[in-house]
């Protein structure tokens, strides 16, 4: 316990993020005003009808700020899930085959890291509805390299090891020693890279949904700075509430990020502390 | 040639390549195959009242009407030629209009790229030097920031401080419209119009460089050769930015060769905000009016420029360390 509450950093990462994880639950309860409803006169300025303001068309900006959370995280969680999920099958048997095997899945893994990946991402959604589960494809289709790269560095060291050695004395399976015998001690390390990769998927819907390619249906911060940014001069307020949104939200996952690997890894001091 | 000279490594480096161009190919034949419609339509761009001639004329030029293989094989020996299609919309073939648009995103990224750099390795070589200073502090903020800012955001609010409320510099466009005047007078106008796209994408930047620089300069500072320069009396920043900085910069230049390309590819979001009329912009127009020719072409031509630049920086990086070409 000591241990978690010595680094105040990651504290106020934590309750940043339970503060958002709150309003994405409960928030439309409370707050039960539909965000693609005109509710009052278009570019209200922040105050006592509508605390955050009303954008162009006079819908509730606040109401667009409880609403866009969800699809933030949703978005988020499924495309870092995703994305971990490629990224650690390609990197693991990359990690622990060398030669053919590896040689194969690593010229696959540099061929996606070619192609720059919001461009892809473009051209996916694009080409196809700009559905979320499209979007959320697209994120994590163009960004999975780097975690394979991270998790192949962590199972060539890994797989040298005694403890492996010893199971493949025992007999172990390939398949075994991969999943059960290695993985596990690679965890720490993705359970942080998940965390950061979840803030990067977040990024990366919002980037798509200002440049209109989000899905229509839903509410997104994204979107509403993309419709929103040519008023600006009028109206501040339509802009900068919703990136704010999205900066805090990501700025609490590194946190997290920052403090689980201070907490997972104690002997390696933080990454940003270098 | 032996095995490890220069020529033959820039041989192997690009035989490499080679495979990934034609997967690039590949993918987007195979994409533009998936896309819902008929092929035909989706190579025009969906152009709205496009002619039955017209449509007739793809379907022959592209050999719509013969087997998939023949179909990938005609549309590969266009691609690999730099002949990505035409654009309907603009009524231009797709190589002319990204060619006269590259220049305004190199300039924008480069600029960017290099206030990166510089302030990156100066800070991370103060931090390297007094762990405890401001530049340490400096460099711990800007890493968190850099990392949860989206650059599109950061541009709208660096555009209303410094464009809208206190009118310092233009947020429009890369010259101002009308405006003559000697080359001297054009060049300072466009500088004018650099300084706000170009400082978002700089402070994005600005984390990752000093932290690397930091840790690469710890690193060497702690080598024998450094206490051998310093023990014979060299004057202290001689010993930084003459010894330690040569040998602390290869990870630096290996980063800026990853990041270049994606960049070029990635500015995007910040020529968006700014109306900075590149590469990223074509994109953003491209997508809006669903002008597939204009947009694949431009993910071929982002995707070779990564694989370019990435070449560029494996082969500067084997003349300062010729260990690597081994490997």
């Amino acid at each position: 316990m000591r241990r978690f509450f010595n680094n105040k950093v990651g504290v106020f990462g934590w309750v940043v993020f339970f503060l958002i994880l709150l309003t994405t639950f409960f928030g439309p309860l409370f707050y039960p005003v539909n965000p693609f409803e005109i509710v009052g006169k278009r570019l209200l300025p922040p105050g006592s009808s509508f605390p955050l303001g009303t954008d162009y068309l006079g819908r509730d900006i606040l109401a667009g700020i409880v609403h866009g959370a969800k699809t933030s995280f949703f978005v988020g969680i499924m495309a870092a899930a995703l994305m971990m999920t490629i990224g650690i099958l390609i990197g693991a048997l990359s990690g622990y085959h060398a030669g053919f095997i590896d040689g194969v899945l690593m010229r696959v893994t540099e061929f996606f890291q070619v192609l720059p990946s919001l461009i892809l991402a473009m051209v996916l959604v694009a080409l196809f509805k700009p559905s979320q589960g499209c979007i959320i494809l697209a994120i994590s289709v163009s960004s999975w390299p780097v975690i394979a790269r991270i998790l192949r560095a962590e199972f060539m060291s890994l797989r040298e090891r005694d403890f492996v050695t010893a199971s493949k004395a025992l007999g172990a399976t390939n398949t075994r020693i991969i999943w059960r015998v290695i993985l596990p001690n690679a965890l720490p390390s993705m359970i942080v890279n998940a965390t950061l990769a979840v803030g990067i998927a977040i990024l990366f819907e919002a980037g798509l949904s200002f440049l209109g390619l989000g899905d229509p249906n839903v509410m997104s911060w994204g979107y509403m700075i993309g419709s929103s940014r040519i008023y600006i001069r009028q109206a501040w307020w339509t802009v900068t509430f919703p990136g704010l949104a999205i900066f805090l939200t990501v700025l609490s996952l590194s946190l997290i990020g920052d403090w689980l690997n201070d907490f997972l890894n104690p002997k390696t001091k933080g990454r940003r502390q270098g | 040639m032996s095995s490890d000279s220069l020529g033959f490594y820039i041989l192997r480096r690009i035989l490499q390549a080679i495979p990934v161009t034609i997967g690039i190919v590949l993918l987007i034949f195979i994409l533009l195959r998936l896309a819902p419609g008929d092929p035909a339509m989706v190579y025009l761009g969906e152009a709205g009242g496009a002619s039955e001639e017209t449509l007739k004329e793809v379907r022959k030029e592209f050999g719509l009407d013969k087997s998939l293989s023949e179909q990938l094989f005609i549309y590969g020996k266009k691609f690999l030629t730099g002949d990505f299609g035409f654009s309907y919309f603009q009524g231009k073939p797709v190589l002319d209009l990204i060619l006269e648009k590259v220049g305004a995103t190199a300039l924008l990224v480069l600029t960017a790229m290099f206030i990166a750099v510089i302030i990156g390795i100066l800070t991370g070589v103060k931090a390297a030097k007094h762990p405890n200073s401001l530049a340490s502090a400096f460099i711990t903020t800007f890493s968190l920031f850099g990392f949860a800012i989206p650059s599109f955001w950061l541009g709208i609010m660096l555009l209303l401080a410094f464009s809208l409320y206190i009118p310092l510099f233009p947020g429009y466009g890369m010259m101002t419209a009308g405006h003559a005047g000697n080359t001297v007078q054009v060049l300072i106008d466009i500088l004018h119009h650099l300084v706000l796209p170009a400082s978002t994408l700089g402070i994005i930047l600005i984390g990752p460089y000093s932290r690397l620089s930091k840790t690469s300069m710890l690193e060497v500072i702690g080598s024998d050769y450094i206490r051998t320069a310093r023990a014979k009396g060299l004057p202290e920043h001689k010993v930084i930015f003459k010894h330690a900085l040569r040998n602390a910069i290869l990870p630096i230049l290996t980063m800026v060769g990853l990041q270049l390309g994606r960049l070029l590819a990635g500015a995007v979001l910040v020529e968006t905000v700014f109306s900075w009329p590149g590469m990223g912009r074509l994109m953003f127009e491209g997508i809006l009016r669903r002008d597939y020719p204009l947009i694949m072409g431009i993910l071929f031509f982002s995707s070779i420029v990564v694989i370019l630049v990435n070449l560029i920086t494996d082969v500067l990086y084997s003349v300062l360390d010729p260990r690597i070409r081994r490997r």
